[in-house]
């Protein structure tokens, strides 16, 4: 279940990107690294996972999919925070700096 | 149990490497390219260093988020060792083995899909430098 929801949530991500490419206004592009890295490196998880349960791998506990359902949810919404933290220190059009400052009449 | 470490730590010498390369590099090579229908325009290369940037940007985002699960699970903690495992020598071996075996494997993984990545892009740049002189 993570693996499903990180990837899920890279490829929503990805196809975000190509729409607003090449402005990258939003910096989405940063979810696609995060989200794609993680779900490469659970991908590798699930396979070693699979050799050792064999056909049991897809049958799992509800409780343990809802615990990694849970789990998945919590690292596409730190991987959010992540983003809006890049987001607002780069602050690619100048909102957090309009903020800052008001220009003088 | 600290699978994790073994992309991060290759996300530490390829950042590195990044940040050398970009040192070193000079002038970036520019070309005439036809991109979104516009007419030719002179565009620069993509440098080495900023196709290194997508594999550290990706290890360093893999890791971080895999370094989460792990404290989701007990296995990484604020206090020394700071892994679980670390504490004992029997599991200290088994985190072993799976850095080297699951860890190695996710570095491995996720730099073939870089060069996957490189070859990809190194063919669509061709292509496009290509289809200039039967277009003009």
């Amino acid at each position: 279940m993570t693996l499903l929801t990180t990837t899920f949530a890279a490829v929503i991500c990805t196809a975000l990107w190509y729409k607003g490419a090449p402005k990258s206004e939003m910096k989405v592009g940063v979810l696609c690294w995060l989200y794609w890295g993680a779900s490469l490196m659970w991908l590798v998880d699930a396979i070693f996972e699979y050799a050792e349960l064999h056909e049991k791998y897809f049958t799992p506990a509800p409780a343990d999919m809802l615990n990694d359902f849970y789990l998945g949810l919590s690292v596409v919404a730190l991987g959010l925070v992540i983003w809006l933290i890049v987001l607002l220190v780069k602050d690619p059009k100048g909102v957090v700096k309009a903020a800052l400052f008001r220009r003088k009449n | 149990m600290a699978c994790f470490l073994v992309p991060a730590a290759e996300a530490v010498v390829t950042t590195i490497a990044a940040k050398v390369m970009k040192s070193k590099e000079v002038n970036p090579e520019t070309v005439k390219v036809q991109i979104d229908g516009e007419g030719l325009v002179e565009a620069e290369k993509l440098s080495f260093s900023k196709k290194l940037g997508w594999l550290n940007k990706l290890l360093w985002g893999g890791s971080g988020l895999l370094a989460f699960e792990h404290v989701w699970h007990g296995e990484v903690v604020p206090w020394f060792p700071f892994l679980t495992a670390a504490s004992n020598p029997t599991d200290a071996a088994e985190m072993l083995q799976e850095m080297s075996t699951v860890g190695v494997t996710m570095a491995v993984l996720v730099t073939a899909v870089w060069a996957g990545m490189l070859a990809v892009s190194s063919v669509i740049e061709k292509k496009a430098q290509k289809a200039l002189p039967a277009k003009n």
